[in-house]
């Protein structure tokens, strides 16, 4: 394994990354935060005029509030996609609660004797309310902003799902590859954006009302400036790769693909539960999927030929604690029933039942059972509890699934399943931690992501998956004392993907192919492929 | 000249106020006068339009108010509210300004003016024209807003409780002054107050309210001494005395009064009021003292007694 790297080193290594990261999170944080002052301040001085319609207003800019960040992106993708426009309302319709409200306190909070006054010496109501209302109410509607500014710095984090960029890169990268470096080299900056703009914000806040007029047109003007760092990668005229954040820092991916193929495209991150679909709708055109995705049958995507093998396939196969495995003999048995029973096309019809034809994961688990004839009524037994984990995807649910009724039909064990555990790290820290006795993982995941062998070691097992397979169980019984148990028999790995109509008219068949066609500076046919 | 003819406002169903009718000359200061909820201020209001009348017709110099833009008249009509109203956020010279802003004048006017006007209301032009207006007295605030409502020599004023929010002391001075600035000599005043002794210094006229409706108007002197109903003479009774020396001056009971025989004792015109004369016995620890008519050159003896039974006697014939 190679020395740990420091986090100052991790940071200085990819401090363009990082700046450029940073840019877009300040960018995609001030844009979004300009358009809330345009449309809440307004909105904010107009219920202070008709109470009648404050309840309402109010009303709904909470509610919105209250939707959980990530659920709220989720909602933007169908109805505006994936990149900079969903990102961009969804942390809009964030900042712009505070902003209502503090524009409609400040405002009504102003002495109505001061008003009443303006109005004696016949100032119009335009005139009240630019020269005396808003300045007297500019303190706590600043406040609002404050406010507004802080929640958008975080919840931008979560705009690297959706491909919008920012210092969620780094974060949601770093979750999946277990890199505690590049996880912080994300969240720091993004805490030292909240705070800084905390500070800056109630500095401004407290200068005296005189200066108080000269930062009602300062601050406008700095929004406007920050907004404009936000450029995403102009893909008007190539093709645009949309790749998971676990993809971006893998050697067996993005990395692989720069230095064995030298493949040169514009990239953006994003999760892979939207990846397929943003392909489908012509967002993205070559993304990172999983060969064995029900997603690729359901969206008409086809995979690129690997003709450099930088993708070797890999095992899946139940990883277990070893604890576990000697206290409960029974354990391994069951859980091996199932292997060397789904292969590639079974895997992938599978996932195509849940993904596209919406089954849920318990049914296409008990179904696939039932039909192999491996299913036995639950023993409800009290032996003891299998925890079950599993990572954020319908693959992973499924299996978890069929692991549940084999322990419960086969043994006196009960279990509990703790799905959608993020990425590989989270997993691994839950089953290290005793968190979770059992997750399915991957050998390449396994050797990657986890042992971070050095790069001879990788050589020398030559992409076999024999070897990486012994390789990686005995490493992990060594280090971690957990099992890699027999493979399912599937293999999974990575694959390029795109539109097949596109790479069919496009002429790409593999990725030597994509290169080419990349590196020759061919222009992306208008998007009516 | 104000003219209010049968004005009314209702709030939803409450009468606010009704039947309101008066008239205020040119150059004539006329009092509200009323305690809390009579709807004076509400009275007060309609003239220039911060609330509007439900019914009945007001004109100012002949010009029905209800035909222009209610921001235009404002800016003929100088206002006064007991809490200064002056913006936070403006300094003394901004507060100013605003009307003369409004106005379109020029810069250089508008100094000029603001710095006459700040010192007639001994406000320093060059230790004060840049202080906010919370780095001010109480009574400095009051006058800058004074200052605000005469700048653009409006000709006519509307005062809701100017001095209400000053202690006694401050007041008083401030009243004082008050009455001595020329600027509002030429002015046509409405002034609105509880206190009854403001009343009877400031007003030419006062109008006693109650309950939405002037109960009595008249001088000071017709309501103390010819009260319509016992309202009105309960409204007074209290000070009574003070009052009544305070609205009668030594002509009015000059007849009542017996000659002066030998001319010791300090002496006073016959024009100032019976609180001066007992102000003047008290102080210089005299017995008596001498009344002179401008016009006669009558000169007629004052002492403690004669003074109280000619005020009964006066009283009496009324």
């Amino acid at each position: 394994m190679e020395p740990q790297q420091s986090l100052l080193e991790f940071m200085g290594q990819q401090s363009d990354k990082l700046w450029s990261q940073t840019i877009a999170h300040i960018g995609l944080t001030c844009i979004s935060l300009l358009i809330a002052v345009i449309v809440g301040m307004p909105l904010g001085i107009w219920i202070a005029r008709r109470k009648k319609a404050t309840w309402v207003v109010l009303g709904i800019a909470g509610i919105l509030q209250t939707i959980p960040s990530i659920a709220l992106l989720g909602f933007m993708i169908p109805l505006l996609g994936i990149g900079a426009l969903p990102a961009i309302t969804a942390l809009f319709l964030y900042a712009l609660l505070p902003i209502i409200r503090n524009t409609y306190t400040g405002i009504t909070g102003v002495d109505p004797a001061i008003t009443e006054s303006a109005r004696a010496m016949g100032m119009t109501t335009r005139q009240i309310l630019f020269s005396v209302e808003l300045p007297l109410a500019l303190p706590v509607i600043l406040a609002g902003i404050r406010t507004a500014t802080v929640i958008n710095v975080g919840v931008a984090t979560l705009a690297a799902y959706i491909a919008a960029g920012g210092l969620g890169e780094f974060i949601f990268g770093g979750i999946a590859l277990n890199n505690s470096n590049m996880i912080l080299a994300g969240a720091i900056p993004a805490a030292l954006l909240a705070i800084l703009f905390d500070f800056l914000l109630s500095r401004i806040q407290k200068t005296n009302l005189e200066r108080m007029r000269k930062v009602s047109v300062i601050l406008p003007v700095l929004l406007l400036v920050l907004s404009s760092f936000y450029i995403i990668p102009n893909s008007e005229n190539k093709l645009l790769g949309g790749f998971t954040p676990e993809f971006m820092g893998r050697e067996d991916g993005y990395l692989g693909l720069k230095s064995k193929y030298k493949l040169r495209i514009p990239t953006v991150v994003i999760s892979d539960a939207v990846m397929y679909k943003a392909a489908f709708e012509k967002k993205i055109d070559v993304i990172s999927g999983y060969s064995t995705d029900g997603r690729l049958k359901a969206y008409d995507l086809m995979t690129l030929d690997d003709d450099q093998h930088i993708f070797p396939p890999y095992y899946a196969s139940p990883l277990v604690r070893t604890d576990v495995l000697i206290k409960y003999p029974e354990l391994q048995p069951a859980l091996e029933l199932l292997s060397g029973k789904i292969n590639d096309s079974i895997m992938t019809d599978l996932n195509y039942r849940v993904d596209y034809l919406k089954q849920t994961p318990e049914k296409v688990a008990h179904d696939f059972l039932v039909r192999n004839g491996l299913y036995k009524k639950p023993n409800i037994g009290n032996k003891g509890v299998i925890r079950l984990g599993s990572k954020i995807f319908a693959e992973q649910y499924i299996l978890i699934e069929m692991y549940k009724e084999l322990i419960e039909g086969n043994t006196q064990l009960k279990t509990v399943s703790k799905t959608g555990l993020g990425g590989t790290k989270i997993c691994f820290d839950a089953l290290t931690n005793n968190e979770i006795d059992l997750y399915p993982e991957y050998t390449g995941t396994g050797l990657l992501v986890i042992l971070k062998p050095t790069k001879t070691e990788v050589e020398n097992l030559k992409g076999n998956r024999d070897k990486v397979f012994e390789f990686v169980k005995k490493q992990f019984s060594n280090h971690y004392q957990l099992q890699w148990l027999k493979p399912i028999g599937f293999n999974n790995a990575y694959a390029l993907m795109m539109r097949k109509n596109q790479a069919q008219s496009l002429n790409i068949k593999s990725i030597t192919d994509l290169t080419t066609y990349a590196a020759n500076g061919n222009h992306r046919p208008k998007r009516g492929i | 000249m104000i003219v209010a003819d049968n004005i009314r406002k209702d709030f939803r169903e409450i009468k606010a106020v009704r039947n309101i009718s008066f008239e205020v000359k040119r150059g004539e200061t006329m009092v509200l006068l009323g305690t809390s909820g009579c709807g004076k201020t509400t009275t007060l209001k309609m003239l220039n339009r911060l609330i509007e009348a439900s019914s009945g017709k007001i004109t100012i110099d002949g010009k029905d108010i209800f035909q222009e833009r209610p921001e235009k008249l404002r800016r003929t009509i100088g206002y006064v509210s007991q809490n200064n109203g002056l913006f936070p956020h403006f300094t003394v010279s901004e507060n100013i300004a605003i009307i003369p802003k409004l106005l379109h004048w020029t810069k250089s006017d508008i100094q000029t003016k603001t710095e006459a006007l700040l010192a007639q209301l001994k406000i320093p032009w060059e230790e004060y024209a840049h202080k906010y207006p919370d780095e001010l007295s109480g009574g400095q605030k009051q006058r800058v807003a004074v200052a605000r409502a005469l700048i653009a020599d409006a000709p006519v004023l509307l005062m809701d409780e100017p001095f209400g929010a000053l202690d006694p002391v401050t007041r008083a001075g401030i009243r004082t002054e008050f009455t001595q600035l020329p600027e509002l000599k030429r002015k046509t005043i409405v002034l609105v107050t509880h206190d009854i002794q403001e009343a009877l210094e400031l007003g030419d006229k006062i109008c006693l309210m109650d309950q939405g409706e002037i109960v009595q108007s008249g001088t000071a002197r017709d309501l103390l001494m010819k009260p319509v109903n016992d309202f009105v003479k309960a409204f007074f009774e209290s000070q009574r005395l003070y009052l009544e020396l305070k609205s009668l001056s030594f002509n009015d009971i000059w007849e009542l009064l017996p000659h002066a025989d030998d001319l010791s004792g300090p002496v006073l015109w016959s024009n100032e009021t019976l609180w001066k004369g007992m102000e003047y016995l008290s102080e210089q620890k005299k017995t008596q003292l001498v009344v002179v008519d401008k016009i006669n050159q009558i000169h007629k003896k004052v002492t403690l007694a004669n003074l109280q039974e000619s005020l009964n006697r006066f009283k009496y014939n009324l």
